[in-house]
C-alpha cells in the first residue's frame, strides 16, 4: 500500500487525468479531443477563477492585518463569502460609458485583457500529468500572449475619453514595455541551460535530487537566485503591482484607465490583473522553482499538482506582502531602475549562465571554483551597480520649511 | 547596501502582521456591533430631562417649564408648553409642569446651551448615539416621554457631574427646610409679624418667572 503510494504514478497523482479520460470515454472517438479540450479549459477557468476570488479576500485580510485591523469578516464565516458578495455587487452595479467614448473598444478592452490573461495558463505544468497545450516553444508563446495586455490597456485608456485614462495608458505602455526587456533577459538563462522552450521539458531538467534531499532546482544556482530575483521584480512591474502600480496612482491619475470603468468591466480588469499576476507567478514557479517537482524523494507522495499550488501561493503571498510594505515609485526612478539597474543585470546574468553551462563537466576543486565565479558574477554588479546609481540619492535628508 | 531598506520594510510588515493576532497593543479594532466602546465620561450628544422616581417619570420631572432653555436655544430646537395646573415636585411644592416638552433632534446641536442655563438641574446631556431612524421628521422629534430618564441613569453615563448635583440639591433642601423651621419658630413667637418669607427655591422661581 504504502510503496504503491510512493510511486511517481500513484492514483492521486493520476487522478485529474482518469477524471478526464471518464467523461471523454462516454463520447464517441471523434469528440473526444473537443471535449477533453474544453474540459481543460473549464478546469483552468474555475480553478484560476476561484484562486482569484480568494486571492482578493487573503489580500485583503493579509492587508488588514498588517495595518493592525481584521479585514472583511462580516460576510459569513470569518468572510468567507466576502468574494461573491463583491460579485453581486460588481453585477448589480450601472455600466457607465463616457459619452464621448469609443463604446465598441470601451467595451472591448476588458474583453481582451482577460482573454489574452488567461492565455499564458494553457503551457503552464500544474503537474506530472497537467499541462493543457504541450508546446516546443511554450516560454516564447507565454510571454508572447503576455505581451498582448498592453494593447487592451491602452485600449482602454483610448477609448475612455479621459485625460486621466490616457496619461495613464501610456504610462502603462511606457511601463510594461521597460520591463518586458528584463523579463525576458532574465528567462533566456534557463533556456540556455536546459536546451529547450517546452515548460515540461525545463521543469523535467530540473527534476532530481543532491543526496536526496537538495533539489536540482534553478533557484539554487548562482544564476538561478538572481535571475529567480530579476524576474519577479521584472513581474512585479508587468501585473501593475505595487510599487509599480503607477498606471493606477490614485495620488495623481484617480483610477489610471480604469477611471472611466465601473461595475462588472471593472472587475473583469482586476480578474485580468490577478490572472496575469497568477500566470507570471506560475512561469517563475516553472522556470526556476522546480515546476511541480517535489523538494525531497521523501515528500513525492504527495502528488505534483498539490507542490505547483504550494509554490505559486507562497509567491502570490508574497506579492501580497510586498504590496504591503513598499511605497509606489516615481516614473523616472522606475524608469532609471528598469534600465540602468535591471537590464545590464540581467545581461550579466545571462554571461553568467553561459559559463555555467560550459563549465558544467568540471569536478572536484574546480567546482568550487566555478561556484565562487558564478556567485562574484552575481554579487559584484549587484553591489557596484547600486552604489553607483544610489549615490547621491542616499540616504536622503528632509528639510522641512 | 541596496535592497537592505526594503527588507527592512518587509521585516516591519511582518511584525505588524504577527504582532496583530496576539498584540493587543497592535490589534485595537472593536468589532462595534458586538463589542460596545467604553465613552469617556465628557461625552454628550443630545440632551434628555431628568425625574427623580423612575416609577412616575412624569411626576417627578425636575422641569418647571420656566422655558429658559427654549429661550437660549441658539438652534431653537426645544418646545415647550406650560401646564395650567400646578403639581407637587419632588420636594412636595407646587410647581407648574411642562405639558408639552418637545427637543427636535434634527435640528440641535449638542452646544450644552440648555444644560448650562437651567437653574433646575432639569435638563442633562445624554450618550446614545444610536438614534437612526427610517423617519426623518416624526422619530426624530423627541417629546416629554421620550426624553424623560431617570437620575439613576444620568448617575450611571456622568457620575461626577450627577454626584455633585445631588450634593448641591440636598444642602439647597436642607437649607430651605431649616429657614422654613426657623420661621415657624419665629412666627410661634411673634403671631402679628409680617408674612413667612418663602422657602428660596420658590424665591427662585418667582425671579426667573419674572425675567425677560
Amino acid at each position: 500500500m504504502i510503496a504503491a503510494a510512493l510511486t511517481p504514478d500513484s492514483f492521486l497523482e493520476r487522478l485529474p487525468v482518469l477524471a478526464r479520460d471518464t467523461v471523454t470515454g462516454l463520447l464517441p472517438e471523434s469528440w473526444c479531443w473537443l471535449a477533453g479540450s474544453l474540459l481543460e479549459i473549464i478546469a483552468i477557468l474555475a480553478g484560476f477563477g476561484l484562486l482569484f476570488a480568494y486571492l482578493t479576500l487573503a489580500e485583503r485580510k493579509i492587508l488588514g492585518r498588517i495595518q493592525n485591523r481584521p479585514g472583511p469578516n462580516r460576510t459569513g464565516w470569518f468572510g468567507l463569502l466576502q468574494p461573491f458578495a463583491d460579485g453581486v455587487k460588481a453585477l448589480t452595479k450601472e455600466d457607465v460609458v463616457p459619452a464621448g467614448a469609443d463604446r465598441v473598444l470601451h467595451f472591448l478592452a476588458p474583453v481582451v485583457l482577460v482573454a489574452v490573461s488567461l492565455l499564458g495558463f494553457a503551457v503552464l505544468p500544474f503537474g506530472r500529468h497537467l499541462v493543457a497545450v504541450e508546446l516546443d516553444t511554450a516560454v516564447l508563446y507565454f510571454f508572447a500572449a503576455g505581451t498582448a495586455t498592453e494593447l487592451a490597456v491602452f485600449m482602454a485608456g483610448w477609448a475612455s475619453h479621459n485625460k486621466y485614462s490616457l496619461l495613464a495608458a501610456m504610462r502603462a505602455l511606457a511601463q510594461l514595455i521597460s520591463y518586458e526587456l528584463p523579463l525576458l533577459l532574465s528567462v533566456v538563462p534557463v533556456v540556455l541551460v536546459a536546451g529547450t522552450l517546452s515548460t515540461t521539458k525545463i521543469v523535467a531538467a530540473q527534476g532530481g535530487w543532491s543526496l536526496g534531499f537538495v533539489p536540482h532546482w534553478h533557484v539554487f544556482t548562482p544564476w538561478g537566485a538572481a535571475g529567480f530575483g530579476l524576474f519577479m521584480v521584472a513581474a512585479l512591474a508587468e501585473s501593475n503591482r505595487s510599487p509599480f502600480d503607477l498606471p493606477e496612482a490614485e495620488s495623481e491619475l484617480i483610477a489610471g484607465h480604469l477611471t472611466e470603468y465601473s461595475g462588472f468591466k471593472y472587475a473583469l480588469f482586476f480578474m485580468a490583473e490577478y490572472f496575469g499576476m497568477c500566470a507570471l507567478s506560475g512561469m517563475a514557479v516553472t522556470l526556476f522553482l522546480g515546476g511541480w517537482g517535489a523538494p525531497s524523494a521523501l515528500l513525492e507522495w504527495i502528488p505534483s499538482y498539490a507542490w505547483f499550488t504550494a509554490k505559486l501561493l507562497v509567491l502570490l503571498l508574497g506579492f501580497i506582502w510586498i504590496r504591503a510594505t513598499l511605497p509606489r515609485l516615481r516614473l523616472d526612478q522606475l524608469m532609471k531602475f528598469a534600465w540602468k539597474f535591471l537590464v545590464p543585470l540581467t545581461l550579466l546574468n545571462l554571461a553568467n549562465a553561459a559559463g555555467w553551462s560550459l563549465t558544467a563537466g568540471w569536478t572536484g576543486p574546480l567546482q568550487l571554483v566555478r561556484w565562487a565565479v558564478a556567485l562574484s558574477l552575481v554579487a559584484v554588479p549587484f553591489v557596484v551597480l547600486g552604489r553607483t546609481l544610489s549615490a547621491g540619492s542616499a540616504p536622503r535628508t528632509y528639510r522641512f520649511a | 547596501m541596496l535592497g537592505t531598506g526594503i527588507l527592512q520594510g518587509l521585516i516591519v510588515t511582518a511584525k505588524n502582521f504577527v504582532g496583530s493576532f496576539h498584540d493587543p497593543a497592535r490589534y485595537t479594532t472593536l468589532e462595534y456591533p458586538e463589542v460596545k466602546p467604553a465613552l469617556p465620561e465628557a461625552y454628550r450628544n443630545f440632551p434628555f430631562l431628568v425625574c427623580d422616581n423612575a416609577t412616575d417619570p412624569m411626576g417627578t420631572l425636575r422641569c418647571v417649564a420656566c422655558q429658559i432653555c427654549e429661550k437660549e436655544c441658539p438652534p431653537q430646537c426645544i418646545y415647550i408648553e406650560k401646564s395650567r395646573d400646578k403639581k407637587p415636585d419632588a420636594t412636595g411644592k407646587l410647581q407648574i409642569y411642562p405639558a408639552v416638552f418637545a427637543i427636535d433632534t434634527s435640528v440641535c446641536m449638542s452646544c450644552q446651551i440648555c444644560v448650562e442655563v437651567c437653574p433646575f438641574d432639569a435638563i442633562k446631556m445624554d450618550q446614545v448615539f444610536e438614534i437612526a431612524t427610517t423617519d426623518r421628521y416624526a422619530a426624530l422629534l423627541l417629546d416629554r416621554g421620550q426624553l424623560t430618564k431617570p437620575n439613576a441613569y444620568f448617575h450611571t453615563i456622568h457620575p461626577t457631574e450627577a454626584a455633585e448635583v445631588d450634593a448641591r440639591l440636598t444642602a439647597d433642601r436642607q437649607a430651605a427646610e431649616e429657614k422654613a423651621r426657623a420661621a415657624a419658630l419665629a412666627k410661634a413667637k411673634t403671631p402679628a409679624a409680617s408674612p413667612a418669607p418663602a422657602a428660596p427655591v420658590a424665591k427662585r422661581d418667582q425671579t426667573l418667572e419674572s425675567a425677560p
